[in-house]
């Protein structure tokens, strides 16, 4: 029987386009404090700290290494997951997996990324993803994939622009509510749909900015988190899908399922969840753009191609709707990579205690769901509970 | 530590500057072998391979998310395949966390680099901190000398000292057909080689290397199943330091001696040098094979010189250091770390033919990574017990 492991400490700096304030170790070390703060802890309290982002996007390597003395990472344990825009949750798993193996007590996960370091060219870095010899005569960045992953879907389904609209405005909705977001820019559906096109179907308004910033947690085993805090946040599951390199990033000629409907599909198994939508109370999707966002509510959800564009239309997705999806705003209001999934679990963490402020769901939260998304079309699905069991 | 895990299987690939394969062809290499020598298959039904960990690096690797091209390799396609940039004997840290947290009950580590087809000192220049080190051309050889040169002048360790670590390691490396560098040395032709950067001179370098390793993991009623010999970690443990050299006392090794104290206790020993058979450390420079015994408790603080004179160390020594020809004979960074646990599991398995040790029972792993051997990782095998 695995330990038990609760979300003890939440943290996260103000996510923003440019961070000019703070150096590199300065963002990482902001976020660690909020999260020891936010569990009443010091880093003495720490056993291990796993440290991570995407490095290139920083222009640093070995950036554990480096952010030891600010991350609360000496003299303790620790290791440096590096899974692209999966990190945050690959970092949270394995800070998971630390504290539930009975070596470690306490594990701080802090993941961060100051983009603007890298010449603010995150695309042009993410190019070397791409098999050199095969492959990158062929590769776009991120955006190819999603692009083309959009236009398969609107030919398949018909799903109009407006829906893609309609989301992104919820979305930005909900990060006006959310002080922590990098885009708060109070839009309109027009706004949108008027937005400079990148790569058909995908236009600016419709992707992730490339945000600055970084978000930490801290988690305990079961006896130690029941002592540090009386809103423990539990650990129920995390499953990890990854997916081959070589066929997925020539995006959609995979005869293979995605990663996300086999996560979802695996974590669903395991934890006896038959109607997820009902189940499940929220989630903080990984939606590098907001028509991944429709596509892969499908996916998660188990849903017939097509379905997503009318929940969205009976406004089922809103904070205040039947199955609220990113009440923080998302990954299309904030993308600081490294972060960026581990700030998928802090805002479903935040949630499931209650403590959003003002961009908490309207519903109770009893079960959360967060995913993290990044490299070749990689998933990392957690479950969070308020109840042990 | 709760439950017995131990190695089941290892394999390497020959170390050199392998310009004849693509970095995921070298990496199949020992996965290949290790998968046809096991017989086990990726599974979801725990009768095969559940997960697989690998420790590689985006930046020797030239690739961001370099894991992704080593996904079809470690068996990932639609399963649970972790990633670490750290030193492979991390990889067998987090796969031993998997198993003991009930997350999985055999996983094959991997580990894998190609050195040779970048520049490593301008890769291990943009791993240093860049506003304040990056600019004065610190890379792991500038910062490795400092560190040199800090403790030769604080303990009296001489050049020549460093040189016999040499000696003996490219010697012990002529009986390992898995060694890059194996050559007859005398102290004189180290200390007439070229300097890099005073006090470390060519010889006192490892060389360009590329390579990799395979393991398998098991929790103890499989490993028992699946071998006769069954390598058991009884003791692990690993430990940060800080990142600028000048918050250091180069001259010791602060985490290596943290995280082998630890890893002695988990295992039971007191007395390294009497309980311990083997010991097979990274030596990525001469002085830290010097330095890392100081810090796994061979010999007191600057006592490394006087132990690798005493013969001691020799591979028909009381406590013979990197029988295998250690990583000054070839092994790439992040790679090395995995490379002596291989080595250490050979010999505790009577496998390691002409450099085997007779008799061996119990071996100590060092594997580091950052400048100046920052984060330190320490792994107690042992081919007896089984908890």
């Amino acid at each position: 029987m695995p330990n038990r492991v609760a979300i003890v400490g939440i943290g996260q700096t103000h996510h923003a386009g440019h961070r000019y304030d703070v150096s590199f170790e300065e963002l990482f070390n902001e976020a660690t404090r909020a999260a020891l703060e936010d569990a009443q802890l010091t880093v003495k309290d720490i056993d291990a700290a796993i440290v991570s982002n995407m490095d290139p996007f920083d222009g640093r390597g070995c950036v554990d290494t480096i952010l030891v003395g600010e991350s609360g990472a000496y003299l303790k344990s620790g290791v440096k997951p590096q899974t692209g825009g999966t990190t945050g949750g690959t970092s949270f798993s394995v800070a998971w997996t630390y504290a539930a193996s009975g070596l470690f007590d306490t594990v701080l996960v802090v993941s961060g990324e100051k983009q603007e370091e890298c010449g603010g060219d995150s695309q042009s870095v993410i190019m070397t993803a791409v098999d050199e010899l095969t492959l990158r005569p062929f590769y776009t960045g991120a955006l190819g994939g999603l692009a083309m992953r959009a236009s398969r879907y609107i030919a398949e389904t018909g799903c109009p622009e407006e829906i893609a609209a309609l989301e992104r405005v919820i979305m930005d909705e909900n990060a006006l509510a959310n002080p922590y977001a990098h885009l708060r820019l109070g839009i309109t559906v027009e706004d949108v749909l008027k937005s400079p096109m990148l790569i058909y179907p995908v236009r600016l308004l419709h992707m992730s900015p490339q945000s600055n910033g970084s978000t930490a947690l801290v988690l305990a085993s079961e006896e130690k988190a029941k002592r540090i805090t009386d809103k423990p946040v539990w650990i129920r599951d995390v499953v990890t899908v990854h997916q081959s390199g070589f066929i997925r990033f020539l995006s959609g000629l995979s005869p293979d399922p995605s990663s996300h409907i086999v996560a979802a599909k695996k974590l669903y198994e395991r934890n006896g969840i038959t109607k997820p939508m009902e189940e499940i109370d929220l989630f903080e999707m990984y939606d590098p753009c907001i028509w991944e966002q429709i596509i892969w509510m499908e996916d998660f959800l188990l849903l017939e191609k097509g379905t997503a564009p009318k929940l969205i239309e009976k406004g089922v997705t809103r904070r205040d709707g039947a199955f609220p999806i990113c009440p923080s705003g998302g990954v299309v209001c904030t993308n600081d990579i490294g972060a960026t999934a581990l700030t998928r679990v802090a805002e479903a963490a935040l949630q499931t205690r209650g403590d959003a402020g003002e961009h908490q769901v309207t519903k109770e939260v009893n079960l959360a769901m967060a995913s993290a998304w990044g490299a070749a079309n990689w998933t990392v699905l957690s479950l969070l509970s308020k109840a042990i069991d | 530590m709760g439950k017995g895990v131990a190695i089941i299987a290892a394999a390497q690939t020959k170390y050199g500057v392998r310009s004849d394969v693509h970095l995921p062809e070298l990496a199949f290499e020992p996965v290949e072998e290790i998968l046809s020598k096991t017989g086990l298959k990726f599974t979801e039904d725990g009768t095969g391979i559940d997960i697989t960990v690998s420790c590689c690096d985006d930046y020797w690797d030239g690739r961001t998310i370099s894991g992704v091209f080593g996904t079809d390799v470690a068996g990932g396609n639609l399963r649970h395949d972790e990633r670490l940039e750290s030193d492979g004997t991390l990889g067998v840290y987090y796969a031993l966390i998997e198993i003991l947290a009930g997350h999985a009950d055999v996983a094959l580590v991997i580990s894998y680099c190609k050195e040779s087809h970048t520049e490593p000192r301008l890769v291990e220049n943009m791993c240093v901190e860049p506003v304040f080190l990056r600019s004065i051309g610190l890379d792991f050889l500038s910062a490795a000398a400092l560190q040199a040169n800090r403790y030769l002048t604080k303990y009296g360790i001489t050049p020549e000292q460093c040189a016999k670590v040499v000696v003996k390691n490219r010697r012990n490396a002529k009986l390992n057909p898995y060694a890059q560098v194996a050559t007859e040395l005398t102290i004189d032709d180290i200390l007439k080689s070229e300097m890099l950067a005073y006090p470390i001179r060519v010889l006192d370098s490892k060389p360009v290397s590329d390579g990799a390793c395979a393991l398998i993991i098991a929790e103890e009623d499989k490993a028992k199943k699946l071998t006769k010999k069954p390598i058991w970690i009884t003791g692990i443990a690993d430990c940060y330091d800080l990142h600028y050299l000048g918050d250091r006392e180069l001259a010791e090794c602060q985490s290596l001696v943290t995280a082998a104290q630890k890893a002695y206790k988990m295992a039971g020993i007191t007395k390294p040098v009497e309980e311990i058979d083997i010991a097979e450390l990274c030596d990525m420079f001469s002085y830290q094979e010097l330095l890392w015994s100081e810090g796994l408790g061979f010999c007191a603080p600057g006592e490394g010189g006087k132990l690798v004179e005493s013969g001691m160390t020799e591979i028909r020594g009381k406590l013979p250091i990197n029988p295998s020809g250690g990583m000054i004979s070839g092994n790439p960074v992040t790679v090395g770390g995995m490379t002596r646990v291989v080595e250490a599991v050979l010999q505790l398995r009577g496998e390691a033919g002409a450099h085997q040790i007779d008799g061996a029972k119990t071996a100590v792993v060092q594997g580091n990574h950052g400048i100046c051997g920052q984060h330190q990782c320490v792994i107690i095998l042992s081919n007896e017990g089984g908890e």
